[in-house]
């Protein structure tokens, strides 16, 4: 008999609900599964351990881990975490609940939810938003594949060849098996321009095409004329945006985009080792229906009472199966939870500080950083806090000096250039150090 | 729980505030004009009392498994051990970049990799990915790698999937996004695949069948090994949706029943919290022979010892997803395997059995019961024997016992699914559940079918105590309203 | 017990057709509509569109299902009932009267592959 404190089960508990049953043993209950696939063997396993040897456990792996001051980014950015943030997603009623699929005892579940999308949709400009996506770069790849649902007969989707790296990689993943071509839009001068975009666009399969607001060298791009060439194809135009920066750039609606997606993680969401993040995905009112996920809207109980529901569900895999627009199921709820909340903290002001700190920051960073010698100016374009440059001394030997000084900076891209990134959690000091740090390289 | 009516926007006031930043007068933004939005976002200005107090409130409105028995069916609602939250909010896990050089993330890699050997274990299977985010991400994955395995064979005319009647949504939905068409396999009147129906529908064209055993009526693919050996025999693949695996944790393994892959779903069978529908993990599993189409980035351990990430191999699925999954969920149901450990683990599963078959037994005499053999982690009652239609009145439905449910305290059980039955009822109540809880809601069940006998009308305007009664979902879909909009 | 309206063909997916002349008039039978239960959306094909019988060319959406729509002829859309995208309710109202769309058929002869009413209700009502 057990003692495990996840077991509630005395030996009388189990004798009696057994006799219930009319079973003589526990193992009776699984005659109905072939002797050989009883598994008789010892579990390759730890011995169960204590809690206070699990938190020594782990505690001996984190030390195996190096905390480090991150000036990085490329779609994980180190923005602060308000703590007002995780004390209310530590609230078990939220933690703890399912998928709210009996209304009446989760309206705060389904509250909130309504208010992410408000929220995305405030961000965005779009009118519809979705309850949130796994993250940015599989809300990118469902993009991808409602383009194709709503263009019907076409079947080739354009990037952005200034995308992030693992935005491209998981929506080629996805096209691949799903079946639709991928081509991109080749950078001039590390900006998506109109001209290669309408050039690209003389392909007659094109049924969408995404673009960043912020790219991967961290460029703002200026999206002036995207929709217009794009709609004249009848294709759908997605911007991939960061958005924390939405809140200062031109927002989606504005640029003319039909769907907005990405990643949650910039809105004060834990670096934690890459997940859970959450994607976000908004879309034009036209594109209601086609638009993957839960969806929550608002309407009234019997007592006129307002209240909110799963709705829309139409389109989703457990009633259309196969026809569905998606198979997402679990989504991230909770993640949706946290931008929720860090959003109603920050307010409009604190969204627009968080920019400027962050742009003070990495222009500061970026200018003094060329004073070194060390490196050279690789693009003159608009960025706000990340920046590539290229390096002018070995990249191994400067990551090494910033892993010794405590920093993880001058990621290399595949282009062989160095990326940086300031938040607003960078102080001017530990700026200062890195820049030593640098210069003894 | 109580109502409570506000929306966070309808507390704002222009000039409030809840952040607290460094202040740098010299801080501006200067970037050009034509990037930046005309107007700044309708986010609320609000203040922090405001804030904690309003999703407070939120949160009284809230059923989760710390509140109450939560028999969702095919959700495995147990106990999220409270161990598993304080080790992933340790800052050492919480702080990492997800792109660090491997040397400074030993610690990381080392949990990825011993999650891999564990639910190797576990599972029978040999390799493990975590990339995928949720149980329907490695429904999506595992067919991805079914796929690459076919075609780097260049057997190219296997783009068929066949999947039971009774499967999971999401079993069909994924196999369409992952470009197959799907073939649907009856159930027979046992409830189980129907081993005749599914020969003819084997072939060269066929890439693999996904199977969920037990499946969604808790019932134990009997069949198993000749269904196994028949879609080898054709040149298929098997996938196991691990949707249902906790009556088989410590007790079965899918590797030994001839699955080729798997996933697993953390925040079921491994005890991660499910967040109000996420984040959740979907690892994935599969046999030796598979290691090459495992999505990347993967883990592998080095004959050093040290940990590597392998960032692309050429027969490879692909990326899945932005990092490597969802590391805090892995965190957690590393701590919840540590707890269980070897000794543990083999109650588990049987508890879970036990606890099922215990609440199907009891209720028997008062609610339809199709199929009446020893079901594993769940099972599925059709409705009310007496649904009080003899009084003349209407009489109840599977949605008026859930309704009446939440009235007493519990969440209902999973309702109109499987689709199988016309009023199905899906109870799971997981081996973290006392008799006593047990008892309880078999008191209530028995309660609400004698009020059903006598007074239907009681269930059909349930539920009486929640915050809110029954919503008009039919004008929600009608003129869906998705987002605050101020009135003024 | 679902109506089952004279002077109309019946398909298999429940679909009635009215024939005026060349075009044919599509809605969804009674019986269909009240298995669905309130609709709450209808998919509507563009004016044009050219469908081939058998061919999924809209849905019916209610809060808990959803139903493709097959197109009993094949031919060109050359009307469709824009009403409903407002008030879908019409088809639980009066679903022989809420017509879908107007098909001009290609081949006329594709009619007699319909189900007569009587037909079509002794299907339904075993």
């Amino acid at each position: 008999m057990s003692t495990f404190s996840y077991f509630p089960h005395t030996e009388d508990d189990v004798r009696a609900m057994l006799q219930r049953i009319g079973a003589g043993s526990l193992d009776d209950l699984y005659c109905d599964v072939p002797a050989d696939f009883i598994y008789k063997g010892e579990y390759d396993l730890p011995d169960a351990m204590s809690e206070q040897q699990v938190r020594d456990f782990f505690r001996k792996l984190a030390g195996r881990n190096l905390s480090l001051k991150v000036f990085a980014g490329q779609g994980a950015y180190d923005h602060y975490t308000p703590s007002v943030v995780p004390y209310i997603l530590s609230r078990s009623e939220f933690l703890t609940a399912y998928t709210p699929y009996q209304c009446e005892i989760s309206q705060g579940t389904l509250r909130y939810i309504f208010e992410y999308q408000s929220m995305v949709c405030a961000l965005t400009g779009l009118d519809v938003s979705n309850a949130s996506m796994y993250d940015g770069p599989t809300a990118a790849a469902e993009a991808m594949r409602m383009a194709v649902a709503c263009a019907r007969k076409k079947n080739t989707v354009l990037l952005s060849a200034t995308l992030l790296p693992n935005v491209i990689s998981v929506v080629e993943t996805y096209a691949k098996y799903y079946g639709t071509r991928i081509a991109f839009i080749p950078e001039k001068d590390g900006k998506t321009t109109l001209e290669a975009l309408e050039a690209a666009l003389a392909d007659e399969d094109i049924a969408g095409v995404i673009v960043p607001g912020i790219n991967r060298y961290g460029i703002v791009e200026d999206l002036e004329g995207f929709a217009e060439a794009v709609h004249a194809h009848k294709a759908l135009l997605v911007e991939y945006i960061d958005p924390s920066a939405a809140a200062v750039l031109k927002t989606a609606a504005e640029w003319g985009a039909d769907v907005a997606v990405g990643d949650g993680q910039s809105l004060g969401i834990p670096l934690c080792y890459g997940g859970p993040y959450v994607g976000f995905m908004a879309c034009r009112k036209d594109y209601m229906r086609k638009l993957p996920g839960r969806i929550v809207g608002e309407t009234r109980d019997a007592e006129g009472r307002r209240c909110f529901v799963l709705t829309l569900q139409a389109r989703e895999q457990h009633i259309r199966r196969e026809k569905a627009t998606s198979n997402i199921c679990s989504n991230e709820s909770l993640m949706a939870l946290f931008v929720t909340v860090y959003l109603s903290l920050m307010g409009p002001k604190g969204m627009k500080k968080v920019n400027e700190l962050s742009y003070a920051g990495a222009h500061y960073l970026h200018d003094a950083l060329l004073t070194t010698g060390k490196f050279e100016k690789v693009f003159d374009a608009p960025f706000l806090k990340e920046f590539v440059l290229k390096p002018l001394v070995d990249v191994k030997a400067l990551q090494q000096k910033l892993y010794e000084r405590g920093f993880f900076a001058a990621l290399q891209t595949e282009e062989g250039y160095v990326s940086f990134c300031v938040t607003e959690k960078r102080t001017r000091e530990e700026m200062d150090a890195l820049i030593e740090a640098v210069k003894e390289v | 729980m109580r109502y409570y009516d506000r929306l966070i926007f309808e507390l704002s006031k222009p000039g409030r505030c809840a952040y607290s930043l460094p202040c740098c007068e010299k801080a501006v933004l200067a970037l050009p004009e034509n990037l930046l939005r005309a107007q700044a976002p309708a986010l609320p200005e609000v203040s922090e009392v405001d804030v904690v107090r309003h999703y407070t409130n939120l949160s009284q409105m809230n059923f989760g498994v710390d509140t109450g028995f939560y028999p969702l069916g095919s959700c495995t609602m147990k106990y999220n051990p409270k161990i598993n939250e304080e080790i992933a909010a340790m800052p050492a896990f919480q702080t990492l970049h997800p792109l660090q050089d491997e040397s400074t993330v030993q610690g990381a890699l080392e949990v990825y990799y011993n999650m891999e050997k564990s639910l190797a274990a576990i599972t029978g299977m040999k390799y493990f990915t975590f990339n995928p985010c949720a149980g329907a991400h490695g429904e999506l994955t595992g067919l991805m790698i079914m796929r690459s395995y076919h075609i780097s064979r260049g057997d190219l005319a296997r783009t068929k999937v066949i999947v039971p009647d009774s499967a999971h949504g999401t079993n069909p939905a994924s196999a369409a996004v992952c470009g197959l068409e799907i073939v649907e396999v009856k159930s027979n009147a046992a409830g189980l695949v129907d081993v005749e129906d599914l020969k003819p529908l084997l072939g060269p064209d066929v890439a693999g069948i996904m199977m969920t055993n037990p499946n969604t009526l808790g019932l134990f693919e009997r069949e198993i090994a000749k269904i196994a050996s028949l879609v080898h025999e054709c040149g298929g693949l098997l996938y196991y949706d691990g949707a249902n695996m906790n009556p088989l944790l410590g007790a079965v393994r899918p590797g030994d029943m001839g699955f080729d892959i798997m996933h697993l779903n953390l925040h079921k069978t491994f005890s991660t919290p499910h967040g109000g529908g996420g984040p959740g993990s979907g690892p994935v599993g599969v046999a030796e022979r598979l290691l090459e189409y495992l999505p990347t980035p993967h883990v592998v351990k080095l004959e050093d010892g040290s940990f590597h990430i392998v960032k692309s191999a050429e027969n490879s699925s692909g990326q899945v997803s932005g990092f490597m999954g969802n590391f805090g969920v892995i965190l957690r149901a590393y701590a919840y395997i540590l707890m269980l450990g070897r000794q543990n683990i083999r109650l588990a599963g049987r508890y879970a059995t036990l606890a099922a078959n215990y609440i199907k037994e009891s209720l028997k005499d008062a609610y339809k019961l199709p199929i009446p053999t020893v079901c594993k982690h769940e099972f599925v009652f059709d409705g009310l024997i007496d649904d009080g239609s003899s009084t003349g009145k209407l009489g109840a439905t599977t949605l008026d016992v859930a309704k009446r449910l939440l009235d007493f305290g519990f969440h209902a059980p999973t309702i109109y699914f499987p689709l199988l039955f016309h009023q199905a009822l899906m109870i799971e109540p997981t081996e973290t559940e006392s008799k006593e809880t047990l008892d309880e809601f078999i008191d209530v069940m028995h309660k609400i079918a004698a009020e059903a006998a006598q007074d239907p009308d009681i269930l059909h305007s349930a539920p009486h105590n929640a915050p809110i009664s029954r919503p008009d979902e039919t004008a929600a879909a009608r003129n869906p309203i998705l987002k605050f909009q101020d009135e003024a | 017990m679902a109506s089952v309206k004279e002077g109309l063909l019946y398909s298999e997916s429940h679909e009635w057709v009215k024939v005026e002349g060349n075009i044919a008039v599509v809605g969804v039978s009674d019986f269909a509509q009240a298995e669905m239960g309130d609709i709450t959306y209808v998919d509507l094909p563009s004016e044009g569109d050219v469908l081939s019988k058998d061919e999924d060319f809209g849905a019916l959406e209610s809060v808990k299902a959803s139903s493709d729509l097959y197109a009993p002829v094949s031919g060109t859309v050359v009307e469709v009932n824009s009403a409903l995208e407002e008030t879908p309710e019409k088809i639980n109202e009066d679903p022989y009267g809420a017509w879908i769309v107007k098909i001009e058929m290609k081949d006329p002869s594709e009619l007699d592959d319909l189900m007569a009413p009587d037909v079509y209700s002794a299907k339904n009502s075993k």
